[in-house]
């Protein structure tokens, strides 16, 4: 069973040169915003670890995620993570065999982008 | 030119049998990031912003204490899952499996540590 001439084959179109559209997008986009929610959750994290320890370790922790680029970076996680919640809901209704047509589908990524950023808004806004 | 492909290779020798688990986890964990999602990011707001000692008593108390931590259980190993399968896709051979067991490692890591320390800070 060894691999010989593996790949020595018509393969189908490769994802480089595929036109963009919504549904690949947005959907590419949630595998990208759950990888970035697991960086983001090394920071929060820290942050508990660094607050169950000492004043001190706290003190820089808690500094550095209350700085302007740890607002920036905190504000950009939480619409990875509300987008990424969005994304993976528009997977379950997808599996209960819900809004499966292509128009529905373009029309829930554009909602995925909007509502994650009104939530986000509205979060940041609010705490 | 082989027109053997790695599906031609694998036909008969079965399935790996974890498939459609898989599937239902990440359904189960999708429709759970929907309410803990929102929670996590309000309580962590809420707390983010007060001196040491409010922090303390924030996490004190058990409810605030307890979401938080289901909460970062159940979203870390999600998107854990979300990375394993981004890289089972892109990432093959040795390289593979070592990114696998690094991210695992990682994922698992801080769940574990994150709990750590909202228990030590509630107890």
């Amino acid at each position: 069973m060894a691999d010989v001439n593996r790949g020595n084959r018509p393969l189908s179109p490769h994802i480089m040169i595929y036109r963009p559209q919504l549904t690949s997008i947005s959907s590419i986009m949630v595998r990208i915003t759950g990888i970035a929610t697991l960086g983001a959750a090394l920071l929060i994290v820290a942050w508990l670890l660094a607050a169950a320890s000492s004043p001190a370790a706290f003190a820089v922790v808690d500094g550095l995620l209350r700085s302007v680029l740890g607002d920036l970076i905190l504000f950009a996680a939480l619409w990875a993570v509300y987008y990424h919640m969005l994304g993976r809901l528009r997977h379950v209704l997808w599996d209960f065999g819900y809004f499966v047509q292509v128009p529905v589908s373009e029309k829930m990524a554009i909602g995925m982008f909007g509502l994650a950023t009104v939530l986000t808004i509205f979060t940041a806004a609010i705490v | 030119m082989s027109y053997l492909t790695d599906r031609k290779r694998v036909t008969g020798l079965g399935s790996g049998r974890e498939g459609t688990h898989h599937h239902w986890q990440m359904m189960i964990s999708s429709i759970l990031l929907v309410p803990l999602v929102p929670l996590f990011v309000f309580l962590f707001g809420f707390a983010l912003g007060g001196t040491h000692d409010e922090v303390l008593a924030f996490f004190s108390r058990p409810v605030p204490a307890i979401i938080m931590a289901l909460a970062l259980l159940v979203i870390v190993w999600h998107v854990m899952q979300e990375a394993l399968v981004a890289i089972e896709d892109y990432v093959h051979g040795l390289a593979g499996k070592l990114t696998l067991i690094a991210t695992k490692a990682f994922g698992y890591t801080l769940m574990f540590v994150g709990v750590f320390a909202i228990a030590r800070m509630a107890l």
